[in-house]
This record gives C-alpha cells, sequence and structure tokens, in this order.
C-alpha cells in the first residue's frame, strides 16, 4: 500500500493521495488509492494527519498530475482552505489540478458559501459525501488529470 | 514540570473514585453504558455529561477531545475558538484549568466517573492537563495511536507515552487512582482480524502495568461476525487473565467502529449485538454508537437514546451467568502466538512493540503508516467472518492457512468496509414492524422481535 520511491520506475502519471492535518482517518485513503490506480495512475498516498509543509513538500517534488485531498472529520473545511492557499502559494503548483472531498463540516452538509470559499482558495472541484459522490469525482479524473496524463505535462486547469 | 498544580484548593482536595473499580463493581452484573461526546462549547459539554449522567441506564461520562488537540496543534484551536468554530471536540489543554473545573463541577463524583478520549501519539500535554484535574481515566496507547492515525514514528509515540504514563502513574502517590484503557482493541475500526487485536489490547495493557498503572481496561472493537467476537472478547479475557499482574481489569467492548448502517434499525441492531456480545461474555463496559452515526456527529439526545437502548438490549442478551468456555480457541491460540513472539523480543514492552513490528511480528492490514510492514493482508469470508488472506511475516504459520494474496480492488474493499452497513439494512428492512416507526417504538420492536 505504500507509495514512495519504490514507484519511481512506473511510467503512470502521478498522483498525490493525502488526509489533511487534523483528519485521522484512514480508510478514505486507502479507498481512493485503490480506485484511483484503477484509473491507470500510480498513486503516492500520504496517508492520516498529513501536517501542512509535508504535503507541500511531497507534492513540489513529486509534480502530480493531480491532487486529492480526503477529510471525514469534520474539520476538512478549515483545514482544505489553509492548505489551498499554501499549495497555490508554489509556483510549480499554482496550476496543478487540486481537488477535496468527504465529510467536510461537522454539521452534514456544507452550504454552498462554504464550497465557494473552497474553490476561491485554490480547489478545482468540491466533492460532498453523499451529495455529489464518486461517480462526479471519478468523472473530473477522467477529465482533468486525463487530459493531463494526456498531454504529459503537469498543471492543466479544470 | 510540576505533577500537579491544582486549579484552586477544592481540586487539590478532590479524591475521584477509581474508575477501574467503579465499573468493576457497577458492571459486574450488566456492563456500564459509555457514549462517545465531545462538545467544544464548555456549557453544551456540561449538558452533554449531566444527560449521560441522568439516563435510564448505567452509565460513565465521557470528554473527547477535538482533533487540533489530538495532533497538539493548539494555535488551531485557539484560531478556531477567536473565530467562534466548533470544533470537533473539547479543547481540554487550551481552556483554563477552571473551565474544565466548572464544566465537572457537581457532575463527576463517586457515583459517575469521567473519561477523557482523545487519539494522541503526542500526549503529554494532554496528560498534564488530566493530572491538574485530577481527571484519573483517560484511553489509548503507544500503538493503537500512533498507527492508525498518522505519521509520527513508533519509536517516538512510544517514548512519548512511556513519558506520559509515568507521570500519570504517579497520581496514585496523591492518593488518586489513575485508569488506562488500550486503544489496542480498535486498530483501525475494521479489517484487522480479531486475534491481533486481541492481542494489540494485551500488549498494551502490559504496557501501561510496565509504566506504574494499576487499573486498567482492554478494548475489543465489534468486527463483523457475532460469533467470531464472542470467540474474541472470551480470548481477550482469558489473555489478560494469565498474562496481567493485576486483579484490577475490565474488558470495555465498542459497538462497530466501521462503515455503520444507514438506516436507524440497522445502527439499532448492531449496537444491540455489540451490548449482547458485552453481556454474553460478562464484559463490564460498552462505548456505543448511535443512529446518526454515518452521517454527522451525534446530538446528545441521540447520545441518551443510545446508551438507554443498549443497556435495555444487553439486559435482554444476558442468558445466566456468563462462563468462559472450554478449550483453546483458535482466536486464543493466535492471540497467545503474537502476544509471545513480541514479549519474547525485548524484557521492555515498549522496545518489544517496535521490534516486533519492524520485523513484521506484527503487521496491521490496510494500515498507512511508514512504520507498518502493510504485508499481512485480510477479507472477509461468505459469513463475515475476518480471515487472513496474507499473513506477512506473523508467526502465525502452524496455526494458520491463509487464503493466499488477493488482488484487492476498490470495489472489492468497499464491499467488505460496508458488509455491516448492507447486512444490517437489509436486514432491518425485512423486520416485522422495524421500518417507518418513529425511532422510539422502531426500537422497541427491534428489541422485541429478537
Amino acid at each position: 500500500m505504500h507509495g514512495g520511491a519504490a514507484l519511481v520506475a512506473d511510467r503512470r502519471p502521478t498522483v498525490v493521495v493525502s488526509g489533511v492535518a487534523s483528519d485521522s482517518h484512514t480508510w478514505n485513503l486507502v479507498f481512493l488509492q485503490l480506485l484511483i490506480e484503477e484509473l491507470g495512475y500510480q498513486v503516492v498516498n500520504l496517508g492520516p494527519t498529513v501536517p501542512d509543509e509535508l504535503l507541500v513538500e511531497e507534492c513540489q517534488e513529486l509534480a502530480p498530475a493531480l491532487i486529492v485531498l480526503s477529510s471525514v472529520n469534520g474539520h476538512g473545511f478549515q483545514d482544505g482552505l489553509r492548505v489551498a492557499g499554501k499549495l497555490r502559494d508554489c509556483q510549480e503548483l499554482a496550476a496543478t489540478p487540486l481537488v477535496i472531498g468527504g465529510k467536510l463540516g461537522i454539521g452534514g452538509e456544507q452550504n454552498e458559501r462554504q464550497i465557494g470559499e473552497l474553490l476561491a482558495a485554490g480547489f478545482d472541484a468540491v466533492f460532498q459525501d453523499g451529495a455529489t459522490g464518486l461517480a462526479d469525482f471519478q468523472r473530473f479524473i477522467n477529465t482533468a488529470a486525463g487530459a493531463n496524463r494526456l498531454a504529459g505535462s503537469p498543471g492543466v486547469p479544470a | 514540570m510540576t505533577l500537579v498544580r491544582p486549579a484552586d484548593g477544592e481540586l487539590a482536595a478532590f479524591a475521584p473514585v477509581d474508575f477501574g473499580a467503579f465499573v468493576r463493581e457497577r458492571g459486574a452484573h450488566a456492563p456500564v453504558m459509555q457514549p462517545r461526546m465531545g462538545m467544544s462549547d464548555p456549557a453544551a459539554m456540561r449538558a452533554g455529561l449531566a444527560a449521560t449522567k441522568r439516563a435510564a441506564a448505567s452509565t460513565v461520562g465521557t470528554i473527547t477531545l477535538d482533533s487540533y488537540t489530538r495532533v497538539g496543534d493548539l494555535g488551531a484551536v485557539t484560531e478556531a475558538l477567536r473565530q467562534g468554530i466548533a470544533l470537533n471536540g473539547y479543547p481540554i489543554v487550551s481552556y483554563p484549568e477552571r473551565q474544565t473545573a466548572e464544566v465537572l463541577a457537581g457532575l463527576r463524583g463517586r457515583d459517575f466517573p469521567v473519561q477523557v478520549r482523545h487519539g494522541s501519539p503526542v500526549p503529554q500535554a494532554i496528560f498534564a492537563a488530566l493530572i491538574r484535574l485530577r481527571l484519573n481515566a483517560t484511553e489509548g496507547g503507544p500503538v493503537s495511536y500512533c498507527l492508525p492515525y498518522g505519521r509520527t514514528p513508533l519509536a517516538d509515540s512510544v517514548r512519548n507515552w512511556e513519558e506520559s504514563v509515568r507521570r500519570y502513574a504517579a497520581l496514585r502517590e496523591q492518593g488518586v487512582e489513575p485508569h488506562l484503557e488500550t486503544f489496542g482493541g480498535c486498530m483501525l475500526g475494521q479489517m484487522c482480524p480479531p486475534s491481533e487485536l486481541v492481542a494489540i489490547s494485551v500488549l498494551e495493557a502490559l504496557f501501561f502495568h510496565h509504566h506504574g498503572v494499576r487499573s486498567l481496561s482492554l478494548s475489543y472493537a465489534q468486527q463483523t461476525n457475532h460469533e467470531q467476537d464472542v470467540e474474541a472478547v472470551w480470548a481477550l479475557r482469558r489473555l489478560a487473565g494469565e498474562l496481567l499482574p493485576t486483579e484490577n481489569w475490565h474488558v470495555v467492548v465498542y459497538a462497530y467502529m466501521g462503515v455503520y448502517p444507514s438506516t436507524p434499525g440497522g445502527c439499532y441492531r448492531v449496537l444491540g449485538l455489540a451490548a449482547e456480545l458485552a453481556a454474553r461474555t460478562g464484559s463490564e463496559r460498552v462505548i456505543v454508537k448511535t443512529v446518526a452515526e454515518s452521517v454527522r456527529i451525534p446530538t446528545v439526545e441521540e447520545n441518551v437514546a443510545a446508551l438507554e437502548y443498549a443497556a435495555e438490549a444487553a439486559d435482554l442478551g444476558r442468558t445466566g451467568t456468563p462462563r468462559m468456555p472450554a478449550g483453546e480457541s483458535q482466536t486464543y491460540l493466535e492471540a497467545r502466538a503474537l502476544v509471545e513472539a513480541v514479549l519474547e523480543l525485548d524484557p521492555d514492552p515498549g522496545r518489544a512493540l517496535v521490534q516486533a513490528f519492524r520485523r513484521g511480528l506484527l503487521d496491521i492490514p490496510y494500515c498507512l503508516h511508514p512504520d507498518n510492514r502493510g504485508r499481512a493482508s485480510s477479507y472477509l469470508d461468505e459469513a463475515g467472518r475476518l480471515c487472513w488472506a496474507d499473513l506477512g511475516a506473523l508467526p502465525l504459520r502452524h496455526l494458520v492457512r491463509p487464503a493466499g494474496a488477493r488482488q484487492v480492488s476498490s470495489s472489492g474493499l468497499l464491499a467488505d468496509l460496508s458488509y455491516v452497513r448492507r447486512k444490517f439494512d437489509e436486514e432491518c428492512a425485512v423486520l416485522p414492524g422495524g421500518r417507518g416507526l418513529p425511532p422510539e417504538q422502531q426500537r422497541r420492536a427491534i428489541v422485541s422481535s429478537r
């Protein structure tokens, strides 16, 4: 299940899957890894509770075709807002497709305003548990990162 | 560092009841019920504790901490409190001691002990706050609060927990008995075969005892097959009896921690089985789950309903005095083999645990932590029993013939992960009178239909 150095020889484009800083849930990340691998990518899974700085560093180094953040502990909104800015501040990650999904607030579905804030902070898409869900995410990855894979260069926005 | 810096004279004089002794006494005939509950607003936290105490069930209180406190990001706590953003738990380190003392005042007492629940591999600040507040019951462990949750190296977590547990144990010198519960029986919530859950729970209890704690409980989280769970809890009780050098221990059963049913009927059925699991095995405490679990953090009312329902289900589930079955079960043999292999590595349980993971003698299926080998894997058979697909380097080859490494697909994993939801949502859809009723009547219909 581990990513990292073992994947260097792999020619499939890389997708970074990561939890956010305060979220300790794992199964969402394990599932996403398998799903994205099945769609033809190699996945570097950073696991749960990934500090912002580590996420930024790893993404700078890996230059992934797509960054997928997942959060289900109810702090995804705050954590997502914060880390999106830090990722977008890096020149090499300014245009990398970046998405977030899961249970992002503690009160069930996020309202339109909060989704708008996440998009404004730099996310290309927000996938809510239950509402838009998996099919939308699969569609997104087949278009956003897929186009990127064909182009062979990082940084095609959605 | 000062061990006890009481907020005021009253706190210094406060001698809380031993959580372990309390639960062993109250839970001798029917399990004590406990919620998972944590609010960032002190008044809401106090109201939650009060409602738990008032519930029509034998209960203990819970203060669950927020995730920022768990990962030590106190700056984020301050920022959220300043902006009025609700946290997903009670930030005990950031609030002044007096504030927490007020939350507890008149509620915790000899008839209502309170446990603090967190989930931190860097728990020093949390333990320091507990010591100051004389909150003498908490839970966790160097493995169970590290591997599933993040990237803290296991060796660091072991050192952090050693330091914290020793300081906590020193409460005994002040006449306060500190209690620690292992979280090791809950690793990753689902898909870890029961024998390894039992083994890690026992090993963490030995770790706590080694560092001076004398009031212990051992956790086991309900998995996917009731009979396998019964066998596992008996295995846990037997190993604990054989290996723990104290009488003051009990077992706490957690209602399923994986993907929870989405129908009220399904939720209550799973909770009822967890209570029955405790009742059948003479386990003294149950951590409940609510009907809201699959959607959001539950309300106080939902928690109280779950506590009362589980108490009722435990009553109905008990048939005579539980007796440990004769003979050594498969789960017991596997768990004992794992524990013995680890303890042989080093007389110090912390060092033994670190080495065991390095060598793959303990290996948690699907755990993403860099210090977990990730070679062992598991699957559910047709009856929903958790089985080994691949043993990796686990010392179980003489006991288990693994099914062989299976290529896990995302849909296969999702099917296994949601087995309990599917099974119990479907089962309850066909229960007479189980659907379409308001929750109160529905749960009664489900209890009486058994």
